[in-house]
């Protein structure tokens, strides 16, 4: 019971915070940083101490509330924990305070407004994450892209406002087929339950027909793809992240990018298997199209944050790969590269900004051998770029060795029965991205980190206490996934276990036919 | 025994991280003690482990350590297989490391990365002895990556030069190009076994081959040999095989010390140990046996001939590596995994007892590596060259040195074999013997021998220095002054400095590692055709060539008789009359011969176009399609056509739709009639 109303003080600790901002003294910033950082805190205090009472090998959701809300249409406030969010609610409480930390030099204008945002951000993609009742897991979606839009809107560089109707437009565009989705899927509940309900467990029941799957899928889909991102939907995410501020970047690469793919691993995939598995092939030929081309695409940018930005679809390509093989490694790879690319891409877009911050460049032509001038910068950015490339101990490693080792599970037998080899093939294309990866992140360490020393302005300072202690936490983090998973993998397992009987079981329409 | 094994890997992790993260604090001589230290313990306890193993009679080792994930029936392990194989490995690892630490001391003196360096390359110690003490193929991995990432930090140490950031670049990539084939082969095994484990891998071995698997259309092969092929091709990018020995040559930019330890001794042999661990599996594939054969032999001859046309000192002595590492993997497909593991531990003494000697010439050339400004230097340097010409006469194998038993029991043994591809390795191998006589004592002869000043670096040679693609060590120093090492500028300042012999923190090492580099061959009898590798090596009965040359084996002088009398102490020796006769009896008489064969030694110097295809090729093309679809995919298409041309096209179609509406009342009357005629012909 306890724990229940540890995870509702979770979910609304940010919002008291953003109400309690304007309170404040008007003249100073301080306070209202502090006040952002020690809600964020208390956060994740919570947030690691329910992680460490969440029971492992227990199927369903732990530390449940809920409270029905519109009754009529069978909406309830319904959340709580279960292995499918349970890293990505860690992660998102993780990111919090380094965020706020970070945050603290690059933000100087409309600093009240901007900590307000943070928090209400904060608010809804930990609502995302915890909601178990479809309309509520709609509202907090979109609620995200509000602040999402003012923080690069308001704070972002020149071309911003080119950016944010790019993103907000692509975004605006997927949801509107998502609306038209949940509204039908709460139809369908009513029609075969006789009450209302847009109940995830509900919807999981459902025996739809299978043209209806299919529409549903794409509608699905078209908003999914469009946040993971993937080709050829993903010129938003580009364009959003050169202008952002590194704190959105941050945010928008930690952990929004991730909704997507929780999305399809929610929703998409199990409520709606058969489509699903129709479909598979190709989103799965999406997924690997989307590691090479982000990859090929990272290699021939000259910005650093576009680098980091085309990476990102490369490594979250692995993610729907795993999602798609319908296999225990998979899916638990797919939850860890999810985690893992949060970390890494949140250090390196915090690394970028540090960068920023002191030169006002971010293009690679006009740096050079950082080593030299900004030791403690290049071991930082060393080791986050080689949990990038995917080395052993970090987590990069751990995501994308599971992923590929559950595709090739889940390709072997069309295989060897001689029925199909396309999805071996896949499988082993994406292992290009292994070579492709190295070859974009050592690029981009060369280029940063070594040769003649040189940048804008001479020799940039190295990194203060306040940065080394946030990237120092990002790293630590890495290391731990990478070199000790099994205690977070295993929390993860039975609702891994769960989610892949309900796609892989026949339902009982099928078992009639 | 727990403790011990654990304690072998952990020392010089400790001793990593302590000089690495606080190198500053504890100063130069903190870092160099604390590595020392580590490599040490690792060291002696490896004697004891050693000691037990191969004359204690202790059982085998294999217990996990921890359990890294369980997930799906799969079990991913830490854990430590040690036999007599492991054994050796550890020791050879830890001897050479502890070595090139003590060498470091007066190699790096002057270099402000002092801590850095002695924190990678105990790093490195830790990293090989997982690998090697390895019980699964997640931990194998684990190991090979980590060997392959400080190679990388150790290439590229000097990150102010851009040759060396070039080469550590390309080190990476090509190993990972390597790691593609092995992540498919590791995946391949699993698939069929459900386990990461050794042990239990061998144990389906049968099952293994029996699988078909199909390729293509009518087309199947065993899904054994599918695996093997592809474990091979990640031995082949860390043990530097023909096609992906590209970035052995341009690892030398690294300091000399790891050029020996790593690029020499223990990293780039990986592969071969790697093979000879999973003998059950390639043993049960003929195929693959024959595929390691031919490309070992390919490389052992061509990189061989590569040796011939290098001026610098450090990259003849890689490409001797290169030819090497062609004669362990030669041993390997002829199954005669014993000889390619027994030149895996000579030639891990005598190249980096070679390695060494050379960066101790280096020293006192004031970081010259070019050999044609050397000569003369046995009367100052007796210590490195008695040492050096020691490791000289181990590598081509004169008879009673370390190197003659082992590269003699591998031509024997390829003699034997009878697999497809037998015949053609030992023509090239045989070859190879007297390109290695040639191009070693080409070496020594240039450096120690030849009157100082003999050889102009000008005129055509320097045309041969422009061909050659990364002939650019000491460029440099002159052409970059800026980027030049502490030790060059030091050295520059006092240019009319005499060469001397070199301190004992240089010299010592040389002797402790010339006693083996003589001596190491001694144990032929036991290690091949006694009972060492028992239990540990699997090898079918009807390949056993080893054991064909055993029942003729009759102790040391024996062996030593019969080698007398075979063709390779004999090429051997031509080889090194040959270098007399060219390079100091008619010294003029190489750039005649270069001349006349101008375009032999084209194809030499470009190292037959494998570099140039690999950028122009590969690379090249792989950034034009990079280009090509940022410009035409996301730019153009995407963001050009269907996202602002659809904000375009809504903007247009809403004009067009705006003037639909007219205010003209006979507009509208006219649309609706339009509209009902429409309909009623749709309900017709």
């Amino acid at each position: 019971m306890s724990e229940a109303v540890v995870l509702n003080l979770v979910l609304w600790l940010p919002v008291v915070g953003a109400l309690l901002i304007p309170l404040l003294p008007r003249e100073r910033d301080a306070p209202v940083y502090t006040l952002a950082f020690a809600v964020m805190l208390v956060q994740l205090l919570l947030v690691i101490w329910l992680f460490v009472r969440f029971e492992s090998g227990v199927s369903g959701l732990q530390f449940a509330t809920q409270i029905p809300w519109i009754a009529a249409w069978g909406v309830a406030y319904h959340i709580g924990l279960d292995g499918l969010n349970l890293l990505l609610v860690l992660l998102t409480a993780l990111l919090g305070p380094l965020v706020v930390a970070g945050a603290v030099r690059t933000i100087t204008h409309s600093v009240k407004l901007f900590y307000a945002m943070l928090l209400v951000l904060q608010f809804a993609m930990l609502g995302t994450f915890l909601a178990q009742n479809l309309f509520l897991f709609y509202l907090f979606w979109e609620a995200m892209l509000i602040p999402m839009f003012l923080i690069i809107g308001i704070w972002g560089g020149e071309r911003r406002i080119y950016a944010t109707v790019k993103f907000v437009l692509y975004t605006a565009f997927g949801s509107i087929f998502m609306l038209v989705a949940v509204i039908y899927l709460g139809l369908a509940a009513h029609a075969a339950q006789g009450a209302p309900s847009f109940a995830f467990s509900d919807l999981y029941a459902l025996e739809l027909a299978l043209p209806v799957q299919t529409l549903l899928l794409l509608a699905f889909t078209l908003a999914f793809l469009i946040k993971i991102p993937s080709i050829p939907l993903h010129t938003w995410l580009p364009d959003a992240h050169v202008e952002a501020p590194s704190p959105g970047s941050v945010m928008l690469a930690g952990v929004l990018l991730k909704m997507g793919a929780y999305g399809f691993l929610k929703l998409g995939l199990p409520m709606l298997p058969e489509a699903a598995k129709l479909f598979t092939p190709v989103l799965m030929s999406l997924a690997v199209a989307s590691i090479i081309y982000g990859a090929l695409l990272a290699w021939v940018q000259d910005d650093i944050k576009k680098i980091v930005a085309y990476s990102s679809i490369s490594h979250m390509g692995y993610v729907m790969l795993g999602l798609l093989s319908y296999e225990l490694l998979g899916i638990q790879g797919a939850i860890m590269q999810m985690v893992s690319h949060g970390l890494i891409s949140a250090g390196l877009f915090f690394m970028v900004g540090m960068l920023y911050e002191r030169t006002h460049h971010r293009e690679l032509a006009v740096f050079g051998g950082l080593a030299k001038w900004m030791p403690v910068y290049a071991l930082f950015f060393m080791l986050l770029a080689l949990a990038s490339v995917g080395l052993p101990t970090t987590s990069g490693f751990t995501g994308e060795f599971l992923v590929l080792l559950g595709a090739f599970y889940g390709a072997w037998p069309a295989f060897v029965q001689g029925e199909s080899h396309y999805a071996l093939i896949l499988a082993s294309l994406a292992v290009l991205g292994v070579i492709l990866g190295a070859l974009y992140m050592l690029r981009l360490v060369r280029r940063l980190l070594f040769g003649p020393a040189q940048a804008p302005g001479g020799q940039p300072a190295d990194l203060s206490r306040r940065e080394r202690m946030i990237l120092a936490t990002l790293v630590l983090a890495i290391f731990t996934l990478g070199i000790y998973p099994k205690p977070f993998l295993h929390k993860t397992e039975q609702a891994a276990l769960d989610y892949q009987r309900l796609l892989l079981e026949p339902t009982p329409a099928q078992e009639g036919l | 025994m727990d403790g011990v094994y654990l304690s072998i890997v952990l020392a010089p992790l400790v001793g990593a991280l302590v000089a690495g993260l606080w190198g500053r604090q504890i100063g130069r001589r903190g870092a160099q003690s604390v590595t020392i230290l580590g490599v040490g313990i690792a060291f002696g306890l490896s004697v004891w482990v050693f000691w037990a193993h191969v004359f204690g009679g202790a059982p085998v080792y294999n217990e996990t350590v921890y359990t890294w994930l369980v997930s799906d029936g799969i079990r991913f392990e830490i854990g430590f297989l040690v036999d007599n194989l492991t054994a050796l490995m550890m020791l050879v690892v830890t001897f050479v490391s502890l070595m090139v630490h003590i060498y470091t001391i007066g190699y790096m003196r002057d270099d402000p990365g002092y801590q850095r360096f002695f924190s990678y390359i105990s790093l490195f110690t830790f990293a090989m002895l997982m690998l090697v003490m390895a019980n699964n193929f997640l931990q194998l991995f684990f190991g090979w990556e980590a060997v392959g990432l400080v190679s990388y930090l150790l290439i590229g140490f000097w990150h102010q030069r851009p040759s060396a950031v070039h080469a550590n670049l390309k080190a990476f990539i090509v190993n990972r190009v390597g790691d593609f084939g092995f992540i498919l082969g590791i995946a391949a095994l699993v698939l069929y076994t459900g386990t990461l484990d050794y042990a239990a891998t061998f144990a389906q071995v049968e099952g293994l081959r029996e699988a078909q698997v199909p390729l293509w259309a009518g087309y199947e092969t065993s899904l054994l040999t599918l695996a093997c092929i592809l474990l091979f091709i990640g031995a082949m990018g860390k043990s530097a095989q023909v096609p992906l020995h590209v970035w052995l040559p341009d690892s030398m930019e690294g300091p000399t010390p790891i050029s020996a330890l790593i690029h020499a001794a223990t990293m780039v042999t990986a592969g071969i140990f790697m093979v000879a661990r999973l003998s059950p599996l390639f043993e049960a594939s003929p195929t693959t046996l024959s595929v390691i054969l031919i490309i070992g032999a390919l490389s052992a001859f061509f990189m061989g001939l590569l040796g011939l046309v290098q001026h610098d000192i450090k990259r003849v002595v890689a490409f001797s590596t290169l030819s090497q590492l062609g004669y362990m993997t030669v041993a390997l497909g002829a199954s005669a995994y014993a000889a390619g593991l027994f030149h895996l531990m000579t030639h891990a003494f005598f190249k980096a007892l070679l390695f060494l000697a050379a960066g101790s010439v280096i020293i006192a050339m004031h970081h010259e590596q070019d050999m044609r400004r050397m000569g003369g230097l046995w009367r100052v340097m007796p210590i490195t060259y008695v040492t050096a010409l020691i490791g000289a006469l181990a590598l081509i194998g004169f008879p009673g040195m370390s190197g003659f038993f082992s590269k003699d029991a591998i031509i024997e043994a390829v003699a034997l074999s009878t697999l497809p591809g037998a015949g053609f390795a030992y023509v090239l191998i045989l070859a190879g013997v007297f390109v290695t006589a040639l191009y070693t004592f080409r070496m020594i002869f240039m450096v120690f021998h030849q009157p100082p000043g003999t050889r102009s670096t000008s005129s055509a040679d320097d045309h041969h220095a422009q061909l050659a693609s990364h002939d650019h060590t000491h460029d440099h120093h002159h052409a970059q002054p800026e980027l030049r090492t502490p030790d060059a500028e030091r050295v520059l300042r006092a240019p009319s400095h005499t060469p001397h012999e070199s301190p004992p923190v240089v010299t010592i090492p040389l002797i402790l590692l010339a006693i083996p580099s003589v001596l190491a061959g001694l144990v032929v009898g036991p290690l091949l055709f006694g009972d060492f590798f028992d239990g540990v090596l699997t090898v079918d009965p009807a390949r056993d060539v080893l054991a064909q040359l055993g029942e003729s084996y009759s102790g040391i002088g024996g062996f030593i008789l019969h080698g007398l009398m075979m063709p390779p102490v004999w090429l051997a020796l031509s080889g090194v009359a040959l270098a007399w006769l060219l390079y100091l009896h008619r010294p003029h008489w190489p750039g005649v011969i270069a001349a006349r064969l101008r375009w032999v030694q084209a194809v030499l110097l470009r190292q037959y176009g494998f570099d140039a295809f690999n950028a122009k090729v590969l690379a090249g093309g792989s950034v034009a399609l990079g280009r090509l679809l940022w410009r035409v995919g996301d730019r153009t298409v995407i963001d050009g056509w269907l996202v602002n041309g659809s904000a375009r096209s809504i903007g247009a179609l809403a004009q067009r739709i705006r003037r639909l509406q007219s205010g003209y009342l006979y507009h509208y009357a006219f649309a609706m009639i339009l509209g009902l005629l429409i309909f009623g012909l749709m309900l017709w």
